[in-house]
């Protein structure tokens, strides 16, 4: 029967529920006896659950691992504070009386216990009994009036107070006299299991050694109670008693010492035991080690496809599969046990042998129908790759195994945007999969080839990067001719095996680039290096911008980012429904080579001279800043003389403060005008204008001029008294002593620019690290909130409850990733 | 304001079949909110709700009437 759980409830181990719960009463302190079995009676008694492998459980008869472990108990000779609740206790010793335990405050004052607390009545409305002031001294000592309080003496108290008292404080989880130790829980073996050593030596969890403390120590205390020894005595051997108990749940608390372990390690409570990343919640019930698994770095590797990994060799050798033996397999089980691919054969009973060259031989007689075994991973496998944080969907997807020597993961640059890796010592985790449903599962859901598309906004996540973007932009561009004998070696230096057609004399690079292309394709686009004429004229453009594919064949225009490139491509996004993924995988593969190798054939290189100005340039630039820097200096002066013009919603001076910004920027855009049109062609420019790698901005910067460096988007204003720096006088507001660069990385920066220069690189460094660890947090919180919500077949977003969250997902039912940047085709 | 308009009993019957869904599983709406007071709603009544939307142009919302 399936019945539905209404609730827990939390409560304390009263007294009854400890003896009641026990195996075992605890009596003595040794563990072993001197053939090294276990004592009864001790805190390893064999009651209290079975760790060795191959006995059974004197209390329950099972196994290890199907035995629970069982409780024991232990009478302590005199009662301790549980440390856990010295909070309950205070609160509680204030709000009742002494006397007759009642709540200081009878129900129709209506008082709060809070208030009652925080201010106890000196006096008991039921029996009228003055109160003493009750003060807590950390870590576990009470007083009365100065007088300190035993635990004998708290337990005796709490015992007084009616439970209908406690109902109405809202006191929860059983009789407060449980906050008072009296019998002792021992904790079963299996929660403290011993680790023999090699040398054959026995070693003892902490707990088991926290707990013969607490034995030895009671029995001590017992003894000396017997035979009357002087209060003194009792009293220690009572506080050392509480130290036990008190570190034994937890051994962290300020104001007691640690306790600690022979080699001076601090012992680990329980408390320790569950608290923090490490503790059980955190690290064993939110997040656990999972077998068949490995991680390393990684690193590139173009001649792979996007949906491969390179495994290094002793990674696949560590990884298994399990393989059924069938007929249909036996063939291939065989070959991979005497190629030593297996590492373990199991037979029908169970047994697991462990395949070596030793035993191979017999084993490939032995083995029938029925057995599994263990195979390594080999090309082919589909496994699961990852790269933490897992922010999205494709930061998990299913690559094919490609074992290879050396120790590094191989991926094609192209899959790096969808991981948001990159090889500066960057590692990632490889799942084996174990069993043919999540094989298939992954090799058709999350293969990389199915993924190209965002499931955010709908565009490719995987495309051309730097120069593979720069190498089809110089091909499809050149006015070149390539005959057939050129036209092969470009295709076989990027590995791509396609047929020329027959009767071509030579191909332009167009041509070359329009082999890759399916014959479905049909589009019009402008590419990332159209100038945004104010009237387009198309496929006359003179800068060959305008991209025109017709059936397969590249007429017209250049083919850069905004064709090819990650996050941008828009022929990638197109193929989607007109031919099958594996072909635009292919595609992709084959463009990123096709550009590589026609640029290391072409070759590329860029210097800093690339970006000289003549003379007469550079002064007009330099008349250019010196104009934005008067305009600046005459708000200045205007805002001195108290005449600048206030911008609504704004005081002066952060008028002044936004004007000089937008005097200094507009400054720079000048400059830039002027950059980009004298700048003389060279490799950099084919770089900003196909869109992989760099901006005008950044030409600007080496070229000509830096600009204003803001800090929270401000002009630099801290420092000194009234100044940024001591190079300047205080009261200063001019550009320079306030973050304006003038000259060019290429030309000297002074001292101070360069210190302006490097306070924005440190802004940048410190908001990265404080945007990430924020917005990883918001991620987890909303992944949390959102995780168990599902579109169900009507496109509604439904909960776990079947409450509605919304109507048609995403207001159009459309899966971004079905769809071209959210648009549905036909 | 987004346009609000209480359904019949047909149209009231026609959404939960289509959603799948009970009153208390549908988005709720307080008597007590200020649309609510422009309009003759009773609770358990459902209200179409009509927004202008980023994705889909038009989007339809759906509210049950509460107390
Ligand atoms: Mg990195
Ligand atoms: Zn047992
Ligand atoms: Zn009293
Ligand atoms: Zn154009």
């Amino acid at each position: 029967m399936v019945s539905r759980i209404k609730g827990i409830e939390f409560k304390m181990l009263d007294p009854e529920m400890i003896k009641s719960l026990a195996a075992v009463r605890i009596v003595t302190s040794d563990l072993y006896d001197v053939d090294g079995y276990p004592v009864e009676g001790g805190v390893m008694d064999p009651r209290l659950g079975v760790i060795d492998p191959g006995l059974h459980c004197r209390t329950c008869g099972s196994g290890i691992g199907d035995c629970p472990g069982h409780f024991g108990y232990l009478e302590l000779a005199k009662p301790v504070i549980n440390i856990l609740y010295t909070k309950a206790i205070y609160k509680l010793l204030k709000i009742t009386c002494s006397k007759c335990g009642r709540v200081l405050s009878k129900p129709e004052d209506n008082k709060k216990s809070k208030d009652l607390s925080r201010n106890p009545p000196g006096k008991c409305p039921y029996c009228g009994q003055e109160q003493g002031k009750i003060k807590f001294l950390k870590p576990n000592t009470f007083y009365e009036d100065k007088e300190e309080m035993s635990p004998e003496h708290i337990r005796e108290w709490f015992e007084r107070i009616p439970d209908d008292d406690l109902k109405r404080i809202n006191f929860k989880g059983g009789r407060p006299e449980s906050m008072i130790l009296t019998l002792f829980p021992v904790s079963p073996v299996t929660t403290r299991p011993s680790i023999t050593l090699e040398s054959g030596e026995k070693s003892e969890d902490d707990l088991t050694h926290k707990l013969v403390d607490i034995v030895r120590i009671n029995q001590s205390l017992r003894e000396n109670m017997d035979i009357g020894a002087p209060d003194f005595i009792i009293n220690d051997l009572w506080e050392l008693l509480q130290y036990h108990v008190t570190t034994y749940f937890d051994n962290e608390l300020t104001g007691i010492p640690q306790a600690r372990h022979r080699s001076g390690r601090p012992l680990k409570g329980m408390i320790q035991r569950m608290k923090g990343k490490e503790g059980r919640i955190r690290g064993n019930l939110l997040g656990k080690r999972v077998n068949f698994s490995a991680r390393t770095v990684i690193s590139p590797d173009p001649r792979i496809s996007i949906n491969e990994v390179g495994v290094p060799d002793i990674v696949a050798k560590e990884l298994t599969i399990e393989v059924p033996v069938t007929k249909l397999s036996m063939n291939e089980v065989k070959e991979a046990i005497k190629r030593d691919r297996a590492n373990y054969a199991k037979r029908p009973d169970g047994r697991r042998i462990k395949i070596s060259s030793e035993n191979k031989e017999e084993i490939l007689e032995n083995i029938a129908e029925g057995w599994v075994i263990d195979r390594q991973l080999k090309d082919g496998d589909m496994v699961l790759f990852n790269r933490q944080p897992s922010l999205h969907r494709p930061s998990i997807m299913a690559h094919k195994v490609r074992v290879m020597p050396h120790k590094t993961f191989r991926i094609s640059p192209q899959v790096c945007p969808p991981y948001n890796a990159d090889f500066d010592g960057d590692e990632m985790n490889l799942h084996a999969l174990q069993t043919e449903e999540a094989r298939v599962e992954a090799a058709e859901l999350i293969n990389v080839k199915n993924n190209l598309i965002s499931p955010r906004f709908g565009g490719p996540l995987i495309g051309l990067d730097l120069d593979q973007i720069s190498g089809v932009y110089l091909l499809t561009r050149s006015k070149k001719k390539f005959n057939r004998k050129e036209t092969s070696a470009i295709l076989s230096k990027a590995g791509i095996k396609i047929d020329l057609p027959d009767g071509v004399a030579e191909f332009t690079g167009k041509e070359i680039f329009s082999l890759l292309l399916p014959k479905e394709l049909n589009m019009e686009f402008k590419s990332t290096s159209c100038r945004q004429c104010d009237s387009c004229i198309k496929e006359k453009c003179e800068y060959d911008s305008w991209v025109k594919i017709k059936n397969g064949k590249l007429l017209t225009g250049t083919i850069d980012a905004a064709a090819v490139g990650a996050f941008k491509g828009k022929i990638i996004s197109r193929m989607h429904g007109l031919v099958d993924t594996d072909t635009i995988r292919k595609f992709i593969d084959n463009a990123g080579r096709l550009g590589v190798a026609f640029m290391g054939q072409r070759g590329f290189s860029i210097g800093i001279s690339d970006l000289d100005l003549k003379d007469d340039i550079m002064e007009q630039i330099g008349k250019r800043i010196v104009k934005a820097e008067k305009e600046s200096n005459a708000l200045i002066e205007k805002y001195n003389n108290k005449e600048l013009e206030i911008l609504p919603g704004m005081t002066a001076s952060e008028s002044l403060e936004t004007r000089i910004l937008n005097v200094l920027a507009e400054g720079l855009n000048s400059t830039s005008e002027i950059v980009k049109e004298h700048v003389k062609d060279s490799d950099f420019i084919v770089m900003v204008n196909s869109g992989s790698k760099g901006s005008l901005v950044n030409l600007t910067q080496m070229a000509a001029c830096v600009g204003q460096e803001a800090i929270l988007g401000q002009r630099i204003k801290r420092g000194y008294y009234n100044r940024t720096l001591p190079h300047f006088r205080q009261g200063d507001l001019s550009a320079a002593g306030h973050g304006f660069v003038r000259k060019g990385f290429k030309q000297e920066l002074s001292p101070t620019e360069l210190f302006w220069n490097i306070m924005n690189g440190r802004e940048g460094l410190m908001d990265k690290s404080l945007r990430t660890r924020k917005s990883g947090y918001m991620q987890r919180r909303l992944v949390n909130a959102l995780q168990d919500l599902r579109v169900t077949p009507s496109l509604a977003v439904k909960n776990s409850n079947g409450h509605i969250i919304q109507f048609v997902a995403g207001e159009d039912g459309v899966d971004p990733s079905k769809s071209e940047w959210g648009d549905v085709h036909e | 304001m987004p346009k609000h308009e209480i359904l019949s009993d047909k149209e009231k019957k026609e959404v939960m079949a289509k959603f799948d869904v009970n009153e208390s599983q549908l988005p709720k709406i307080s008597i007590s909110d200020p649309v609510m007071e422009t309009m003759d709603a009773s609770p358990g009544d459902i209200v179409r709700i009509t927004r202008n939307s980023k994705t889909a142009g038009k989007a339809v919302y759906y509210r049950v009437v509460v107390k």
